[in-house]
C-alpha cells in the first residue's frame, strides 16, 4: 500500500510548490513587461533582490513590511477556515489604529507599559467591532459579507479622512495652511522597542507568537474545530449542536481584530502617529488587501502565512529599489504586484480542482474494492491498519 | 415505415444507462402510444427520472435505442430533444425570476434575429394558453407567481417551441390539490389535441385518475406496462415495491419498556412554507422500533428535523423521558438525551473534509476527559476515535483519513458510531441504509437491532419498506404530512402498507388510534 501514499506525499509536494511556480511565472511575464520598455529584466529583478534582501537595512524593512500582511493574514486564515471571506481588512485596519490611537494621545500622562498593551488591545478591539458588524449581517440577516466589508472599508477610510483632518488633526498641522490629515506625534515611551538601528519593531515579534497562538486556536481548540466544522458543513454542525451563527460572528470578530492589531501596529511600530495621504490606501498601504493574497498563499495556515508575508514584504521593499534603480514607472511595479497575486490566485484555484480530483480518484479505487466485503477491504489496507 | 402507419410516438428498446457503480436503467423497454397520458410508476430511485432524461437530451443512453414517430433518433442534448418535439418539465423549474412569463418563453428561442416582435409573440402565445386553458398573465414577473402557475409557463413554454411529447416529472408535487385539478384538466385537453404525454409519479390515485397507460419501473428495470383502466391500485402497488421480503434476522425475544419518546399532535412547515406535517402523534417505548415508512417528500424530514430541533415547530409537542424539547435547540435535544442518524450522510451527518476522528468527536468534544476547556486533547482523540472505528468495524487507512474518502457504507458506519456512542437510549434514524450495499446495509440493520434489544427506543423514518419490515415492531405510513394508519408488523402486508403509501387511509384501525392517543 505504499504507492498511493507516495502518490499523495508527491501531489502534496506539488501543492505546496505551487505558489512559488505561480511567482516565477509572474516574474517571467513582469520581464516581458520590463523588456518592451527597454529595461534589462535580470539588471531589474538584481535591484528587486538587493532592495528586499541586500543588507541588513533592507531585510528589516522587508519584515516591517511584512508584518501587516502576517496580522491581516492570519485573520484570513480564521476567517476563510470557517467559509466567511474578508474582504474588509482596510476597514479593520483603520478602525483599529483609530481606537488605538486614541489611547495614547488621550492618556499622555500614564506610563508606557500601560499605555502600550492598552493600545494594541484597544485596537485588537476596534477591528474586532469592524469585523463583527458585517458578521452580524451575515449571522442574522443573511448580508453577503464580501459586500458588507467591502463597505464597510469605504466607510472607515471616509471616517479616518474627517478625523485626521478635523477632531483629531495634529495641533501643529490645524495652525499650518499645508494641514497634512495627521495626529500628533505619540510620546517616546509610547513606542514600541526597535532593534536599532532600522525600524524593525517588536510587532513582528509579537505578529509570529501570535501565527502559533492561532494554529492552536484553530486546530487544538473546541472553538477552532467549531469555526473549521461550520465553515466546512454547516448543515452538519447545526445537527451536532453548534450555534452555527455565533461561530459565523466569531470568524469575522477575530478576522477584523487582527486586522485592527496590524492598523495599530503601525502606528506604534512605524509612524508613531496615524497618518495617511488622503488617499484610501494612504493608511494602510493595501495591507488589508495584501494580506489576503498572504494568506492564500501559506494556504490558509497561520504557520505558512509567515513566509508568504516575507515574500510579498520582499516584493513591495524590492520593487521600490527597482524603480529607482531602472527608473521604471511606478505602475509597473503595481502591475509586477498585481501579476504575482492573479498567478498566485489561478494556481490556488487549479490546486482546488487538482485537489477534487484527486479526491474522486481515491474514492473511485475505494468504492471499486472487489466485492467491498469487510475482509477484502481489510487486506487492502492491511499496511495501515494496525 | 412512414409516419402514419406507426402510432407510438416513442419506442425505446434496450436502454441502459450507467452511473459510476450503478446501473440507472437496464436495458428498459417502453413504448408510448400518440395522444396518450402514459404513467411512469416507481418507487424513488427506480430510474424513472433518468430514463426521461436520456429521452430529453440531458443524459446519453450506454446502449439501446430509440425511434420517435417510427424514425430512429440519436438525442445528443436537450436541442436535439426539441426538434424531435420533446419537451420536459423538471421538477425543479427552469425559469428566470426576475423576468416576465413572455421573456421566459422568448429567452433561449432560436434562431430570435435581431430583434424580437413581441406583440406577435404574445398574441401567439395568448391564442396558445387559450386553447389548452393554460390561465397565466404574460406580463406578471415569475416571481410574482405561484408553483402552479410557473409550472404552467414552463409547459406554455415547451408548446410554444413546438413540443409534441410532453414529460412531466412528478408533476403534482410541488401542487396545491386544487392545482393538481387544474393541471389533469391541462393534461386532458393537450392529449385530446394530439400531444403525447408522460407523467413521473409514484402516487397510485394519480395514476388510476389520468393516465391511460402506466409502465412500471423497479431497480432500473422495466416491470411491466399496463392499461390503466383494466388494473387496480393493488396490483400497481405490488408491481411497484414487490421485491421479496427478507426475514433473515432472528425474532425479537424482548421487552417494551417505557415510553422514552413521545410526539403529539406534530404540525411543521416544509421549507416553501407549506404544512408538511399536519398534525402526527406516536410513541415510541424502550426496546423497540416504531417505523415511519412512505414515500420520500411526504413529511418525513420534516418529521425527523422538527424532533431534533433543526426544524420549526408550529404546533404540537414532543417529549424524551418525559423532558419537553419541543422548540429547543438542537444542542438542548442532544443533550436531553436523543441522537439522530440523519438521512443526508454527506450534506449533515459528516463533515467531509474533515478527518474521521474530527468527525467522531463531533458529540462529545465539549466534555472532559476530550477536552479540557478550550483545549481539545487530541491524543484523547485518536484513543476514543480507534475504540470506535474497531467497536463497529469501520474500514479506513487510519483515523486521520478524511471522511469523504470512505466508502458509504463506512462513512454510515462512522455516524452509527458516533450516534450510538452518544446514545442514551433514544434514537432516531432516517433512511439509514440508503445507497449502501447489501454487506453494509445488513450491518447497519443488525446493529439498530442491537440497539434495539439493549432497550434502545429507536424511531425509523425510512422510504424502505423491505427496511421497514425488517426492522420495525410497530409501523406508521405516511403520506401528505399524515400517518394514514398504524400497523403491527405481523400483521402488515407489503400491498396494504404500498396502497397506504400512496394515499389509501386504513380504516379499521382509526377509533383505535383515536382511542389510544386519547387515553395518553
Amino acid at each position: 500500500m505504499s504507492k498511493p501514499s507516495q502518490e499523495n506525499w508527491y501531489a502534496k509536494l506539488i501543492d505546496i510548490a505551487l505558489p512559488i511556480f505561480a511567482t516565477l511565472a509572474a516574474l517571467i511575464v513582469g520581464a516581458v513587461m520590463l523588456l518592451l520598455l527597454n529595461v534589462n529584466p535580470i539588471e531589474a529583478y538584481a535591484a528587486l533582490w538587493e532592495g528586499a534582501f541586500g543588507s541588513q537595512n533592507a531585510l528589516a524593512e522587508t519584515l516591517v513590511k511584512a508584518t501587516p500582511l502576517l496580522l491581516v493574514g492570519l485573520g484570513i486564515c480564521i476567517s476563510f477556515r470557517g467559509d466567511v471571506i474578508n474582504i474588509g481588512g482596510e476597514g479593520q485596519m483603520i478602525v483599529g489604529a483609530i481606537i488605538g490611537t486614541q489611547v495614547g494621545l488621550r492618556m499622555v500622562d500614564s506610563p508606557g507599559w500601560l499605555v502600550v498593551p492598552l493600545a494594541l488591545l484597544a485596537g485588537f478591539a476596534g477591528g474586532a467591532l469592524w469585523g463583527g458588524i458585517p458578521g452580524l449581517l451575515k449571522a442574522y440577516f443573511n448580508v453577503n459579507e464580501i459586500l458588507s466589508t467591502v463597505m464597510m472599508n469605504a466607510i472607515a477610510v471616509q471616517l479616518m479622512t474627517f478625523l485626521l483632518r478635523g477632531p483629531m488633526i495634529d495641533p501643529a498641522q490645524a495652525e499650518l495652511a499645508s494641514k497634512i490629515p495627521q495626529t500628533a506625534r505619540l510620546m517616546e515611551n509610547f513606542r514600541l522597542p526597535r532593534w536599532i538601528p532600522t525600524r524593525l519593531h517588536l510587532g513582528a515579534l509579537i505578529a509570529v507568537v501570535l501565527a502559533v497562538l492561532v494554529y492552536i486556536l484553530l486546530w487544538r481548540t473546541t472553538w477552532g474545530y467549531r469555526i473549521r466544522s461550520v465553515g466546512q458543513n454547516p448543515d452538519a454542525s447545526a445537527y451536532a449542536g453548534i450555534q452555527v451563527k455565533n461561530y459565523i460572528v466569531l470568524a469575522l470578530v477575530l478576522s477584523g481584530a487582527f486586522a485592527g492589531l496590524a492598523g495599530v501596529m503601525q502606528v506604534y511600530g512605524v509612524n508613531y502617529r496615524m497618518i495617511t495621504d488622503g488617499s484610501g490606501s494612504g493608511f494602510t498601504g493595501r495591507a488589508g488587501f495584501n494580506g489576503i493574497v498572504a494568506a492564500l498563499f501559506g494556504q490558509l495556515h497561520p504557520l505558512g502565512t509567515i513566509p508568504a508575508s516575507i515574500l510579498f514584504g520582499a516584493l513591495l521593499v524590492g520593487a521600490n529599489k527597482m524603480q529607482r534603480v531602472v527608473q521604471v514607472p511606478s505602475a509597473l511595479v503595481i502591475a509586477l504586484n498585481g501579476l504575482v497575486v492573479v498567478f498566485v490566485v489561478s494556481s490556488e484555484i487549479w490546486r482546488r480542482k487538482r485537489q477534487r480530483r484527486r479526491l474522486a480518484a481515491e474514492m473511485a479505487l475505494q468504492e471499486g474494492a472487489p466485492g467491498e466485503s469487510d475482509g477484502s477491504e481489510a487486506a487492502h489496507y492491511g499496511g495501515e491498519v494496525d | 415505415m412512414g409516419e402514419s402507419e406507426n402510432s407510438y410516438a416513442i419506442q425505446m428498446q434496450g436502454v441502459t444507462k450507467r452511473f459510476p457503480g450503478v446501473v440507472a436503467n437496464q436495458a428498459v423497454d417502453l413504448s408510448v402510444e400518440r395522444g396518450h397520458v402514459h404513467a411512469l410508476l416507481g418507487e424513488n430511485g427506480a430510474g424513472k427520472s433518468t430514463l426521461m432524461n436520456v429521452l430529453a437530451g440531458l443524459y446519453q443512453q450506454d446502449e439501446g435505442q430509440i425511434c420517435i414517430f417510427g424514425e430512429p433518433v440519436n438525442i445528443q442534448s436537450p436541442k436535439d430533444a426539441i426538434e424531435l418535439g420533446i419537451g420536459m418539465v423538471h421538477q425543479h423549474f427552469m425559469l428566470v425570476e426576475s423576468l416576465t412569463v413572455a421573456e421566459n418563453v422568448i429567452l433561449g428561442l432560436y434562431p430570435t434575429g435581431l430583434v424580437i416582435n413581441e406583440r406577435k409573440v404574445k398574441q401567439e402565445l395568448r391564442d396558445l394558453a387559450d386553447s389548452y386553458h393554460l390561465n397565466v398573465d404574460l406580463d406578471a414577473y415569475i416571481w410574482q407567481l405561484s408553483v402552479g402557475e410557473q409550472q404552467r409557463v414552463e409547459i406554455l413554454k415547451l408548446l410554444y417551441r413546438g413540443a409534441k411529447i410532453l414529460i412531466l416529472d412528478e408533476p403534482t408535487a410541488v401542487l396545491t390539490p386544487q392545482e393538481s385539478d387544474q393541471l389533469i384538466d391541462i393534461l386532458h385537453k393537450m392529449a385530446s389535441e394530439g400531444k403525447t404525454i408522460i407523467f413521473i409519479t409514484h402516487k397510485l390515485h394519480e395514476v388510476m385518475d389520468f393516465s391511460d397507460r402506466v409502465s412500471v419501473l423497479r431497480d432500473g428495470e422495466m416491470i411491466d406496462t399496463r392499461v390503466t383502466s383494466q388494473t387496480t391500485k393493488n396490483e400497481l402497488a405490488k408491481l411497484m415495491v414487490g421485491r421479496e421480503v427478507l426475514f433473515n434476522f432472528q425474532e425479537r425475544a424482548h421487552e417494551r419498556g417505557d415510553v422514552v419518546l413521545k410526539v403529539e399532535n406534530l404540525k411543521a412547515l416544509s421549507d416553501k412554507g407549506l404544512p408538511a406535517l399536519k398534525g402526527v402523534s406516536l410513541e415510541v417505548r424502550a426496546g423497540e422500533i416504531v417505523a415511519v415508512a412512505g414515500v420520500a417528500g411526504n413529511g418525513q424530514r420534516e418529521l425527523a428535523e422538527a424532533i431534533t430541533g433543526l426544524r420549526r415547530v408550529q404546533d404540537g409537542r414532543i417529549w424524551i423521558r418525559g423532558v419537553d424539547i419541543t422548540k429547543k435547540n438542537p444542542w438542548q435535544v442532544i443533550k436531553a438525551g436523543l441522537s439522530f442518524i440523519p438521512g443526508d450522510r454527506i450534506g449533515r451527518g459528516l463533515v467531509p473534509n474533515l478527518p474521521i476522528s474530527d468527525n467522531l468527536v463531533m458529540k462529545v468534544y465539549r466534555k472532559p476527559p476530550i477536552s479540557n476547556g478550550p483545549f481539545i486533547d487530541y491524543q484523547r482523540v485518536e484513543g476514543f476515535s480507534e475504540r470506535l472505528v474497531d467497536a463497529f468495524n469501520i474500514i479506513t487507512p487510519s483515523v486521520k483519513t478524511n471522511a469523504r474518502l470512505l466508502s458509504g457504507g463506512n462513512q454510515q458506519k462512522v455516524v452509527l458510531a458516533r450516534e450510538i456512542d452518544a446514545s442514551s437510549g433514544a434514537l432516531v434514524a432516517v433512511n439509514p441504509s440508503r445507497g449502501l450495499d447489501i454487506g453494509a446495509t445488513e450491518a447497519v440493520r443488525k446493529t439498530l437491532l442491537e440497539q434495539r434489544d439493549q432497550g434502545a427506543a429507536i424511531l425509523l423514518i425510512s422510504g424502505e419498506l423491505e427496511e421497514v419490515m425488517q426492522l420495525a415492531d410497530r409501523i406508521f405510513v405516511i403520506y401528505e404530512g399524515e400517518f394514514m394508519g398504524e400497523l403491527d408488523r405481523e400483521e402488515a402486508a407489503v400491498e396494504e402498507i404500498g396502497l397506504m403509501m400512496a394515499g389509501e387511509k386504513r380504516e379499521r384501525r382509526t377509533d383505535e388510534i383515536s382511542q389510544s392517543s386519547g387515553g395518553q
